[in-house]
């Protein structure tokens, strides 16, 4: 019985969120305008009951989808009584109605995070950040309720058994990249509360950046590991071996990315020195809204790609609507609060302030390259003149350049001091760094490949230039104070050393698998052999297993180099039934400096042979790798001991006047 | 005061000059890298610029596909059903690739009339069709004059059209 009205419960649910959400977006605000106490306490419990009902709808779907509740329009479309339960619970957010539910309920969850975590903040202040976050999610509940419930029913005759999950989806990176990255969107929501509280209250002092600053950090440590994944995921499933097609997608979930870590630097100038203030407010804006254009446009459907499921047109213009109201409101807020803010400040061309603006700088620019190639193809169309496409050449030659750039000064920045800095001790600090760092770079081309190459070195001399100078820190405490001296650094200074680690092995990831993979495609029978990249593959077998939804061809490959076996490959074909699609599951050996990858591409007609992908990917995993030590490297400046004092700052707040 | 003045308009002055660089260079590489798309009946009418990479799109026309035996070379046609254009490709075709199914190519366009495909896009589900491929087959139909042919192109948009 109950079973069977879950899915009405949870709408219940969703409805009764909405309410909360517009309470709290609602009286909070009106009592710190209108300094009532009483009104301004309504939004911790209010974003504690968004969190529970929204839990409990989703708690709801996925019930539904646990026992196959057909009867349910997504249910029916996104799973089948065969597919294994995991992927029935990951199918909860594999279609467009369940993802912008997870959407909401992680929404909900940042909310209640603030709440706890920020109790110490002053009081006006929670109310106003709280709100901002209720309207938000209040705007996106109203978008679920009105388009996209994912508790339709199929009634008066529900269907047998449902259509299956996407085969691309049934994968189990696809069951943590939607969270992840959804947690990394969701999460810049709360900086941008933050922003907004700090603009309402005009108190744009260097306390609001103390506490939006772990909350960004977070958000942006999670869309880093989002993205990662996604690329992870693109790079076995569907790319053929690629990590990155500069794909609309992809690119909707980079830009809020650089924008995000242009915010998390600016966030360091305004906490330490008090500079940038109103461009950090504006970051914090920016960043936000690119994480809305990111929804809009990969949920909107204006894109051609895997992931825009949702061809209804009004889906794309509510949140068009929802994405104009929220920049306008903002920007029109930022138009009036931000030039009374004054940023009473002058820093030489040398110090740690200007080489975080030449940071800023080209972050930004790079954002706004990436917006551009994804925009003026829908641009031009909206305007009838021609479709068109924005191939690959165009971000590589400007997004390889710009990083070169940033690698520079990500060398540079954290050597420098803050506000001043003579010139001749800076190049005293750095010129052993640019030797060693050449040397790197000049050597493991040839040690690797045994030829010179400009890329490769290139590439390596930027990763290295961002690692060496990191040293000198710790070094030059441990002469000071012996073993021990390295503890005294603070954690979010070795936050921001993994961080930058974390960049540089990306970029050696990207270098070395640019210009030393080796890929061919081949026509291979039982018994036939090919060689690449050094390693021999030889399909031994070829036989036909059943899985639990689908039907496969799967290869046995055996890689040798010389006479050491290396692996025994099992890439598969795999037919699945329920929507009649064919996938490709690739097979790979994975390892530090390279990975090795088959993939089954077609039967041929002959009916024996089959055209198989094979490709020697070296220092692959390095890219990915990155990406999670970045992530860490921001949990981990989260950590940091100072912002866990934050009744004192509390104390300090309320005994001003 | 006065430094402090400087140094902002140098840095403003810099920034724009910087923008401005920044903003050529992208639309530079914009028109160099931008693949305009193109209809079957768009290239059998010389509309496409040969030798530069385009994109082209239709549905893969039925018992069209034919595979080298001893390589990897396909050819297959698309069509808007008003017209056909042969492509060549060497390489495994995605896994959506089908007969009767909506695809999108890239590519460059030779003297002969053939497209040499670099690339084949299908990766979307079988109910999809590409919005361009889409709307070359609108176009295409509309432009039509005999209805009698209608029926087996509405036939065939049906299990494409979402």
């Amino acid at each position: 019985m109950l079973i069977q009205i879950l899915p009405e419960l949870g709408l219940y649910a969703m409805m009764l969120a909405l309410a909360m959400a517009l309470v709290q977006a609602i009286v909070p605000l009106a009592g710190s305008l209108t300094r009532r106490p009483l009104w301004m306490s309504y939004a911790v419990p209010m974003a504690w009951g968004q969190a529970l009902f929204l839990l409990t709808a989703f708690v709801c779907l996925a019930l539904g989808f646990l026992f196959n509740d057909f009867s349910v329009t997504y249910i029916a479309d996104n799973a089948n009584s065969n597919l294994p339960w995991y992927y029935r619970l990951s199918a909860v957010w594999g279609g467009h109605e369940g993802s912008v539910l997870l959407w909401s309920m992680m929404m909900a969850f940042w909310g209640l995070a603030v709440s706890v975590f920020s109790r110490n903040l002053p009081r006006d202040m929670l109310a106003r950040v709280l709100s901002v976050l209720g309207m938000i999610n209040a705007g996106f509940l109203i978008f679920i309720l009105a388009t996209s419930s994912p508790f339709d029913r199929i009634l008066p005759v529900p269907p047998s058994d449902g259509a299956d999950l996407n085969p691309l989806l049934q994968d189990p990176g696809l069951i943590v990249h939607p969270p992840m990255l959804y947690m990394g969107y969701v999460g810049f929501s709360v900086a941008f509360a933050f922003a907004l509280a700090a603009l309402m209250g005009g108190r744009l002092d260097a306390a609001w950046t103390r506490w939006a600053r772990p909350w960004t950090n977070l958000a942006w440590a999670f869309l880093s590991v989002g993205i990662a994944l996604g690329s992870w995921w693109a790079y076995y499933e569907l790319g053929w071996g690629g990590w990155w097609f500069w794909d609309p997608v992809e690119n909707a979930s980079l830009m809020p990315w650089l924008a995000g870590t242009a915010l998390m630097h600016s966030l360091a100038v305004t906490e330490k020195r008090g500079g940038f203030k109103s461009w950090t407010v504006l970051l914090a804006i920016v960043t936000f809204s690119l994480s809305l254009l990111g929804t809009f446009l990969v949920r909107s459907g204006v894109l051609t790609s895997v992931h825009a499921f949702a061809n209804d047109p009004s889906r794309g213009t509510f949140i068009l609507i929802l994405l104009g109201l929220t920049v306008g409101a903002s920007l029109t807020l930022y138009a009036f609060r931000a030039p009374r803010v004054k940023s009473p400040l002058g820093f030489g061309w040398f110090s740690r302030d200007a080489m975080l603006l030449f940071n800023n700088i080209l972050l930004l620019v790079m954002m706004v390259t990436v917006l551009l190639g994804t925009l003026y193809p829908l641009i031009l169309d909206s305007l009838g003149l021609g479709r068109i496409s924005v191939g690959p050449p165009y971000f590589n030659t400007l997004i390889v350049p710009l990083t070169v750039a940033l690698g520079l000064f990500m060398g540079t920045g954290p050597v420098t001091r803050w506000k001043q800095m003579a010139p001749r001790e800076l190049i005293k600090r750095l010129w052993l760094s640019a030797i060693v760092s050449l040397i790197v770079a000049l050597t493991i081309p040839w040690l690797y490949d045994g030829a010179w190459s400009l890329p490769v070195s290139l590439g390596l001399l930027v990763a290295a230039w961002i690692v060496v100078p990191l040293v000198r820190e710790p070094l030059t405490l441990i002469r000071r104070f012996g073993l021990r001296g390295p503890a005294k650094l603070s954690r979010s200074h070795y936050g921001m050393v993994l961080g930058h680690i974390g960049m540089a092995m990306t970029i050696v990831g990207v270098t070395m698998v640019s210009n030393y993979d080796h890929a061919d495609n081949v026509r291979m029978r039982q018994g036939h052999s090919v060689e690449v990249g050094g390693y021999r593959f030889t399909m031994t077998q070829l036989n036909e297993v059943h899985g639990p939804n689908y039907l496969a061809d799967r290869a046995t490959v055996r890689v040798t180099q010389g006479d050491r076996l290396i692996a025994m490959l099992h890439p598969e074909k795999r037919f699945f039934d329920a929507r009649r699609q064919a996938m490709t599951e690739t097979a790979l050996d994975h390892g530090l400096t390279r990975d090795l990858y088959v993939a089954m591409g077609e039967p041929l007609d002959d009916g024996e042979s089959w055209a198989m992908r094979i490709q020697v990917k070296p220092f692959v995993r390095w890219l990915w790798l990155g990406a999670l030590l970045m992530a860490a490297g921001g949990i981990l400046a989260v950590c940091d001991k100072r912002y866990r004092h934050r009744s004192r700052t509390r104390q300090a707040m309320e005994a001003r006047p | 005061m006065k430094a402090h003045r400087r140094q902002r308009l140098t840095l403003i002055v810099v920034l724009v000059a910087l923008a401005g660089v920044a903003i050529g260079l992208a639309l530079y590489a914009l028109r160099a890298n931008m693949n305009l798309f193109y209809s079957p009946t768009q290239i059998s009418a010389g509309q496409a610029p040969g030798g530069r990479s385009l994109r082209a799109g239709g549905v893969v026309r039925g018992n069209s596909v034919q595979r080298d035996q001893q390589t990897l070379d396909v050819t297959f046609t698309v069509t808007d059903f008003e017209h056909d254009v042969p492509v060549h490709y060497r390489g495994i075709l995605p896994d959506l690739f089908r007969e009767g199914q909506g695809v999108v190519i890239v590519g460059t366009l030779d003297e002969r009339g053939w497209i040499e495909a670099s690339e084949v896009l299908a990766k979307h589900d079988e109910n999809y069709m590409p919005p361009e491929v889409d709307g070359a087959l609108k176009a295409a139909e509309a432009s039509r004059a005999i209805p009698s042919d209608a029926p087996a192109v509405a036939d065939s948009r049906a299990s494409g059209t979402p």
